[in-house]
């Protein structure tokens, strides 16, 4: 019982990386003899101490992993380095008396192939060192006459102690497969001259720097189509947070003052249109600001204006639009993440305030905002980063119109959007990668810093 | 009683500012609700074509709603919503378990990559999905799942394969979950299995509801990655494609009525979700064990 507790115990205890015994570099230093010869054949170590199923798993994996590499994997690793060359080729069948398409080299595939067995190279790093640490913890517990946990033990502890190890491995395979292999395989890309540009479609090869030289040069004319895509982006950014959140958090104190009856039934108004789905209230907007929508028409019919007003097709009108709407769109969530925050706000303060004889507007300046800008500081900073990305808005909305002739980009493009004219439309997969890289480099340090910054990384176990 | 006395005393009182807040939100309600009483209107429309000459149709009708679900020739609604009742149904589901499964661990285990995971987590959360859509696309292509009925599992699989990142908001609900209570199992022999499943899981009903609905109308309302998927293969198309067909030049004519009635019906059923998420939202925000 007595030692059930401090086993209980030791769940509860933090473990830090150097309060950890059994590592690579300790095992090096101290392990005995079985533990060194397990660094080159995989759970050997384990076997010694009578761990059969584990330590044969280990060395089954070894098994396997070196067959591949010697069947495939090193020739995958060349094709990753070189991409092909080989085109697709029509050969004279002198036994059919046919032509005959001889299989050409696909750069993609190649690709992909490469990088995928760089992350099965990983993997095993991560086994390997598992299966040495492994070794060594057998190792120490049988040298100070501990009981070595069998298989059983193993599997028991998988639902105890280890149960990360039973929960965790499905989810991060997904999360490698489906976010960061591709993430990578697009990384890549962005180094190679994979474009319709000079059709290498089929056939690429790598480039080094030169996409990204291009992208930033203003002479060239994507170059200069990036750094006015980056201007509106930035402004759109900026807009469409702060005019969403201040004018959120106003209407939110408005409907939260005093004075005001039948909150609940405002709050519920601005929340119903918060709840269809936005792609459906984008496609409406879209429509009802079309050229021959519903409001031209309205205003046309009524005498008020002769011309239809050219919503999407004048740029500084378009760009107005897509921040009008989106405040719009945007409103009821502010006032959803505010109106708690706001009534938060100790009665005291405005009670000692108004005694002090200041007016409602020095009220918010000097209480309401400061305090709402330090709770909402990290919300506001993940909207922003959210704005930048923000993809539906203006492509269900302008789909970047009004476009200029001849150019990729239209005026009221973001890089986000940008980026799929570039790969689904324009077929330029290589930029629209390096595209993809600037605003991910941009949006990693904006949301660590945030990150970094909030009460809930500092303090993440202040309620427990 | 204290309140009723400030609430008679409030009643009588209509000072100039309350009466012109009162005038500025009517117009505001007017225009947030305007937009979307008109599109239901829409969907009850007699005329045809896209073009309206007048705010309210001249008159009312039934047929867009039946036409979606029998002019099945050339926008198929009803295999659309199977569709993606289907793929909502199955990856919500999947994205349940793998959120609540990294959530806990991430809370309550402690192990070696645990940060470094959660700053990997943050800035990959941080990346739009669609910027390495077309690379998805491959990959899903060479597990051979990019043709025929395959398609719904590789949609499956593209909403609820990278679940596991959005663990942040249900790990945020589990910390506030005091440890008190596990360490009163531990000390009566309760594995770390038995306090996730019969512990936390039973007290975390609110970030469930959450988690599943919110996976649920994932696949509703994404567009981008369906139409990449799909391509041209109109049998597995999702209800978000089919809407936005609705729009394009070639049917608009025919179809813009029903495009509204579409979006009424996909509407009313997330507006309900949304207001159930909501309340559960507030509770999972508030902490699981109050008092």
């Amino acid at each position: 019982m007595a030692q059930a507790i401090t086993n209980n115990k030791s769940k509860i205890k933090k473990i830090r990386r150097s309060d950890y015994p059994y590592t690579v570099a300790k095992a090096a230093a101290n392990g005995d003899i079985a533990t060194r010869i397990s660094f080159l054949i995989l759970g050997f170590g384990s076997i010694v101490r009578k761990q059969f199923v584990k330590g044969f798993s280990f060395l089954v994996l070894e098994a396997v992993f070196i067959w591949f590499m010697v069947k495939h994997g090193a020739s995958l690793l060349v094709d990753l380095f070189h991409l092909g060359g080989q085109e697709q080729q029509k050969v004279w069948n002198d036994a059919k008396g046919v032509f005959e398409y001889t299989q050409g080299d696909n750069s993609l595939l190649m690709l992909l192939y490469g990088v995928a067995t760089l992350f099965i190279i990983f993997a095993f790093v991560c086994v390997w060192v598992v299966s040495v640490e492994n070794s060594y913890k057998a190792y120490c517990l049988w040298n100070a006459g501990k009981h070595v946990p069998t298989f059983k033990d193993d599997i028991k502890s998988l639902f105890d102690n280890n149960l990360h190890m039973l929960l965790l491995p499905l989810p991060v395979l997904g999360i490698v497969v489906f976010t960061i292999l591709p993430l990578v395989f697009m990384i890549f890309m962005a180094f190679t001259n994979y474009s319709k540009l000079d059709s290498h479609t089929v056939i690429f090869n790598w480039v080094g720097l030169k996409n990204f030289a291009k992208i930033l040069n203003f002479g060239d004319a994507i170059g200069s189509t990036f750094w006015s895509v980056l201007g509106w982006t930035l402004v759109w950014a900026v807009a469409a947070t702060f005019s969403n959140y201040f004018l959120g958090m106003i209407l939110a104190m408005v409907i939260n003052r005093k004075g005001t009856r039948a909150k609940g039934m405002w709050r519920g108004i601005f929340m119903l249109s918060a709840a269809v789905p936005q792609f459906v209230s984008l496609l409406l907007m879209r429509t009802i600001f079309s050229q021959n929508g519903i409001i031209n028409t309205l205003l046309i019919n009524h005498g008020i204006i002769d011309n239809a007003i050219p919503f999407w097709s004048n740029a500084t009108l378009a760009r107005v639009m897509v921040i009008v709407i989106n405040i719009w769109i945007g409103i009821p969530f502010t006032i959803m993440q505010v109106t708690g925050i706001l009534q938060s706000i100790p009665e005291e303060i405005y009670e000692a305030a108004r005694v002090d004889g200041a007016n409602p507007i020095k009220i918010f300046f000097k209480i309401t905002l400061p305090y709402m800008l330090f709770v909402t500081a990290p919300y506001l900073i993940t909207t922003f980063a959210g704005n930048i990305n923000n993809f539906n808005v203006i492509f269900l909305l302008s789909n970047g119109a009004p476009t200029p002739v001849g150019k990729t980009a239209g005026k009221t493009d973001l890089l986000v959007t940008w980026l799929y004219k570039l790969t689904v439309d324009n077929q330029y997969y290589n930029l629209g990668a390096v595209i993809g890289i600037m605003t991910f480099i941009v949006l990693a340090v904006v949301s660590l810093i945030t990150y970094h910054n909030t009460s809930s990384y500092k303090d993440e176990e202040g309620f427990q | 009683m204290a309140k009723s006395n400030n609430e008679i005393k409030a009643k009588q009182r209509w000072t100039l500012g309350d009466i012109v807040v009162h005038i500025v939100l009517t117009i505001l309600s007017i225009i947030w609700v305007l937009p979307i009483a008109w599109i239901v209107m829409i969907s009850f429309r007699g005329e045809k074509g896209q073009y309206v000459s007048t705010l309210i149709p001249k008159s009312f009708t039934m047929a867009n709603y039946s036409k979606l679900f029998t002019d099945t020739g050339i926008l198929n609604f009803v295999q659309m919503f199977k569709n993606t009742l289907i793929i909502a149904i199955f990856s919500c589901i999947i994205s349940t378990v793998f959120v609540l499964a990294v959530s806990y661990c991430m809370s309550r285990m402690r192990f070696r990559v645990r940060k470094p995971f959660m700053n990997v987590a943050l800035i990959l959360g941080m990346f739009p999905g669609f910027m390495a859509m077309i690379a998805v696309y491959y990959i899903l292509k060479v597990l051979g799942l990019s043709e025929g009925s395959l398609i719904r599992v590789a949609l499956v699989l593209v909403y609820s394969g990278g679940a596991g990142l959005g663990f942040y908001i249900a790990k945020g609900f589990f910390d506030t979950i005091p440890k008190s209570i596990e360490e009163a199992a531990y000390l009566d022999g309760a594995t770390r299995w038995q306090s996730f499943t019969r512990i936390i899981i039973p007290l975390s009903r609110p970030i469930i509801v959450y988690t599943v609905l919110n996976s649920f109308l994932a696949p509703w309302i994404d567009f981008v990655f369906a139409k990449v998927i799909c391509r041209a293969n109109k049998d597995y198309y999702t209800v978000s494609i089919g809407l936005w067909n609705m729009l394009e030049k070639e049917y608009v004519y025919n179809w813009f009525n029903s495009f509204a009635a579409g979006a009424v019906l996909i509407s009313v059923p997330i507006i309900i979700l949304f207001m159930v998420m909501q309340k559960c939202y507030k509770d999972s925000m508030s902490g699981g064990v109050k008092g």
